[in-house]
């Protein structure tokens, strides 16, 4: 097992060692193994999209939403800070809402 | 399961026995610190805060050294005071002794210096260790453990193996008959509904969803995206990318018990079983928090490498990390990545560390206390410095 997904709904999953581009890996998803190719590498202990996660779309761990996806994730990729958002905590956007009166 | 402790006058059990020198006032840390480096068997708590504050944080600071000092792994507290501070000395004293143990203090405006307040501290100091290192352990059961949860410097194998290693943990305990803290309050944003279907009833449901909303609105009045503070840069780098995964791995910690109450920060729980207790996730604050509700022992699950411990309660650290449990060996107590590896389930793993607990509990030292890494302490307050 080189990757790790927590349940069947995840669209990400958790690299169990530092992966490299263009190699194809298994990864675990509850009782399943999908074989998926990596397409840049990814760091031990960091994500990469198991799916397509399209702009916008939640992001799915623990079977539970992480974030928003702020750019499209092709199946592969890294996933991680400079493609996801959290909903949470954020400040910023509370800012943003107040001069309006929301 | 048993374990070796030390029965107090209250009816609580320590799972150490030293004599506490607890600073009332940032002013008096000094005096504090030296005068537990010069006496065996004292520790001493430290910390920021005891003046120019909040009524509120005046009253909460309070209650928090009543709770520190009440602690069943003190045998005896000396007071350091300056004299001048907001934190009231006398009621201080009065609720630590009624919990029946030997207080005494001293005030360095009335003593007359630095120099005298160390010298007489010492010599009472070394009298309450003489009484307190009289008193022996008696086997107690394991309903007699009050553990703190805590989790830090996280990176995504924490949530993996460390966190439901002690969720196992927890489940077995609270089945022992004893008890678990969770605190980490920030650590439950986008993972808080999960925590509420695990209350006992609605209403402690709502209390927990209430508790993440006071959290997230304080982090959120400043105006800015919290990421970088929660998830913190070193969770980043571990993989984390927000506060929903950290939190969605952190409250493994939880286990499957119901939750059967919520309390405000440093309170004593009034009941057995799983709790939840207001506090940020910065280790001072919180293992402080712990300290001041009781805990007698800290489980602290860790992903890059967590050394804090605290002055009078073990903190014993658990990685499922194979890099950390290599490189940091003289702080890392307990290695889980055995589950990764296949070598042990994930039951198995969590029956081990159980069994574990009962050994610190019963004397055997964290790498923290060896090491001497033990001063993150402070205490967590919600207003400002005026």
């Amino acid at each position: 097992m080189d990757a790790l997904s927590l349940r069947a709904k995840d669209n990400v999953a958790t690299a169990l060692r530092d992966l490299r581009a263009g190699e194809e890996i298994s990864v675990g998803a509850e009782e399943q193994v999908i074989r998926i190719r990596v397409c840049e590498p990814i760091a031990f202990g960091h994500k990469l999209a198991i799916h397509a996660i399209p702009a916008g779309a939640p992001v799915l761990k623990y079977g539970e939403v992480i974030g928003r996806a702020t750019r499209a994730i092709p199946a592969g990729y890294h996933a991680h800070v400079h493609n996801i958002e959290s909903l949470r905590g954020r400040g910023d956007l509370a800012a943003k809402e107040q001069p309006h009166g929301v | 399961m048993e374990f070796k402790g030390y029965r107090r006058a209250d009816g609580r059990v320590g799972t150490r026995n030293y004599v506490g020198v607890l600073s009332t006032v940032v002013c008096a840390n000094e005096v504090a610190d030296r005068i537990a480096r010069e006496v065996r068997g004292t520790t001493a708590f430290l910390h920021h805060q005891g003046c120019c504050q909040m009524p509120m944080d005046v009253s909460r600071v309070t209650e928090t050294l009543i709770g520190l000092g009440q602690n069943p792994n003190l045998a005896a507290v000396l007071l350091v005071s300056l004299g001048c501070e907001s934190v009231p000395l006398d009621d201080l004293a009065q609720a630590i002794a009624a919990s029946g143990k030997p207080v005494e203090r001293v005030v360095i405006q009335d003593e007359g210096g630095a120099a005298r307040s160390v010298a007489k501290g010492q010599l009472l100091a070394q009298q309450l260790v003489r009484d307190a290192s009289a008193i022996g352990t008696s086997l107690c059961p394991a309903s007699e453990l009050v553990l703190g949860l805590k989790c830090g410097s996280s990176d995504t194998t924490q949530g993996l193996f460390a966190t439901p290693v002690v969720g196992i943990v927890t489940d077995l305990l609270v089945a022992a008959g004893g008890t678990s803290v969770l605190g980490e309050v920030t650590e439950f944003i986008g993972a808080e509904h999960i925590l509420a279907q695990h209350a006992r009833t609605p209403e402690i449901g709502k209390q927990i969803l209430d508790l993440v909303e006071r959290m997230e609105n304080r982090a959120k009045a400043m105006g800015c995206d919290m990421r970088g503070g929660q998830p913190t840069g070193g969770n980043i780098k571990g993989g984390l990318t927000t506060i929903e995964e950290k939190s969605l791995g952190a409250i493994a910690k939880a286990g499957t018990a119901p939750i059967e109450a919520v309390y405000e920060y440093g309170k004593r729980p009034g009941v057995k079983g799983l709790v939840v207790m207001d506090s940020p996730g910065r280790e001072p604050e919180i293992l402080t928090g712990l300290a001041a509700a009781g805990c007698n022992l800290i489980a602290f699950a860790t992903g890059r490498g967590a050394p804090q411990g605290f002055p009078f309660v073990p903190v014993i650290k658990i990685t499922g990390n194979k890099v950390t449990w290599d490189k940091l060996r003289d702080h890392m107590d307990l290695y889980v990545g055995t589950i990764m590896e296949g070598t042990e389930t994930l039951p198995a793993a969590g029956r081990r560390v159980f069994t574990d607990l009962f050994a610190f509990a019963s004397g055997q030292l964290t790498k923290a206390e060896i090491s001497g890494y033990t001063d993150s302490m402070d205490i967590y307050v919600v207003g400002p410095v005026i």
